[in-house]
């Protein structure tokens, strides 16, 4: 299982408290985590990822194994311990402010 | 006896203050959404309880909220604003040609009667059309493919569609304002659309003629007149007695024509109120004094009132839609400041008090009187 931890705002969103378990064939990709996000929690499309386009929003981070994986390619496989729910993908709000 | 339930957006959260007809004590709700900018809660005025609100957040984008029960419990429905067909091009600040980019919703419009039919005005400018509760959003894309569209520039608040006023005459007509692109009207239910800017005077640009461009801060109608137009523009206050054929400024003896809200008293169709703001650069009232100005005139002569408001030191603004009318009578006038205060006159702006003294600072400001 992959485990996907959420900012506050976006878990008041989607009415959660902890993190999101998503059980996901491989690659396991940030593509595919957001797919399947998305799909179980439908008004978060849109705040992670622009709906149009599927670019990361621009305030946007993801965080892995203590690594920023934010500009990686969404198509990339994340890492192995990620994807084996040993450690968590962090969706972060950026320092910007507010 | 009626209730009445203003609804507040907030940089930080939306707040629904109740009251009963006495407008005198009041119950204060919220925040909801705490921490996400609210451009503008509004209720349909065909089900008082289905509210419609705006959510939008630099990190997380648009979320649109609503409300089957009066603002007690919401539901985020559909988000997915997509301009249609090609994008095309408007003026960035600089003069340079910049794409259609959608930031937020400014404005949320419920029709008269059909609780789950609204019009949205967006920014980048356009407007927005659900028709089933706002699950699934459509443009009216003449709007902002008008042949004026790439000459369109921001204003300091980005080029914001933040008016939309429904004829309650004839339901094909519609009146819509751009900062800082002007007014424009359509008679074709949003097929088509024309500028509706002559008589408009900007020294902010080098023609006093041209068509858009002018930075209309607000408008506003009487329902039972719906040729007679009211604006509050950057600078000037402006009425059209012919739907926007025509403006010819009413400013007459007001300290200063800078603002940005303007209403009408729901009973008396003459009867206008404006918040005088020092300057562009100075978004204060003059001598610190907040000051609602009221004319029984249709404009030209302005009385100041003030009695319950803070008469020194006093340096917030009242942004455009931070004003609204209830329909009892006498007309409760209510309207937010940046400085968090909600303030409420139950008889017509004669006497003030403020509901809520330390809110974030208020966007918007709309006000349903229930059943």
């Amino acid at each position: 299982m992959t485990r996907v931890v959420l900012p506050a705002h976006l878990k008041n969103l989607a009415r959660i408290s902890g993190e999101v378990s998503l059980d996901l064939a491989p690659p396991v990709t940030q593509r595919r985590v957001l797919d399947a996000l998305e799909a179980k929690f439908p008004m978060l499309r849109g705040t992670i990822r622009d709906q149009g386009t599927g670019h990361r929003r621009a305030f946007i981070r993801f965080y892995g194994c203590e690594e920023d994986l934010s500009n990686e390619s969404p198509d990339a496989p994340l890492p192995g311990r990620v994807t084996s729910g040993e450690e968590p993908l962090l969706v972060v709000g950026a320092m910007a402010g507010g | 006896m009626s209730r009445i339930r203003v609804l507040v957006g907030t940089r930080k959260g939306a707040f629904v203050l109740t009251a009963d007809a006495k407008r005198q004590d009041w119950e204060i709700g919220g925040p909801h959404f705490g921490g996400w900018e609210i451009y503008h809660v509004n209720g349909s005025p065909a089900d008082t309880d289905r509210l419609y609100a705006s959510q939008t957040s630099g990190w997380f984008g648009q979320v649109i909220q609503r409300s089957n029960d009066g603002g007690k419990t919401w539901q985020p429905v559909g988000n997915g604003f997509t301009y249609q067909g090609e994008v095309g091009e408007h003026l960035w600040y600089d003069g340079t040609p910049r794409p259609w980019e959608f930031k937020r919703i400014w404005h949320l419009e419920p029709v008269p009667n059909d609780p789950d039919t609204v019009y949205a005005g967006a920014d980048d400018a356009a407007i927005f059309l659900t028709t089933d509760g706002g699950h699934q959003w459509q443009e009216l894309p003449a709007l902002r493919t008008h042949e004026s569209g790439p000459r369109w520039q921001p204003g300091a608040g980005g080029l914001c569609l933040h008016t939309i006023i429904l004829d309650p005459v004839d339901q094909s007509r519609m009146f819509v304002a751009i900062s800082a692109a002007g007014a424009f009207r359509t008679d074709d239910a949003g097929n088509t659309w024309q500028p509706i800017n002559r008589g408009l005077q900007s020294g902010e640009i080098p023609d006093q003629d041209a068509d858009v461009g002018h930075c209309v801060h607000r408008m506003a109608m009487h329902p039972s007149r719906p040729e007679t137009l009211f604006m509050q523009k950057h600078w000037d206050v402006m009425r059209s007695d012919d739907a926007g054929g025509s403006w010819r400024e009413i400013s007459g003896n007001l300290p200063s024509d800078f603002g940005f809200p303007i209403a009408v008293h729901a009973n008396e169709p003459d009867t206008v109120y404006v918040v005088p703001i020092k300057s562009d650069s100075e978004h204060y009232p003059p001598d610190g004094k907040l000051r609602v100005y009221r004319s029984r005139t249709a404009g030209d002569e302005w009385q100041p009132l003030t009695a319950g408001l803070p008469q020194a030191h006093c340096y917030v603004n009242v942004l455009r839609d931070a004003m609204a009318v209830d329909t009892l009578d006498p007309c409760g006038i209510y309207f937010g400041t940046t400085g968090g205060q909600v303030y409420a006159s139950a008889d017509g702006g004669d006497t003030w008090s403020p509901i809520v003294r330390d809110l974030p600072a208020v966007l918007s400001v709309e006000v349903q009187v229930l059943p």
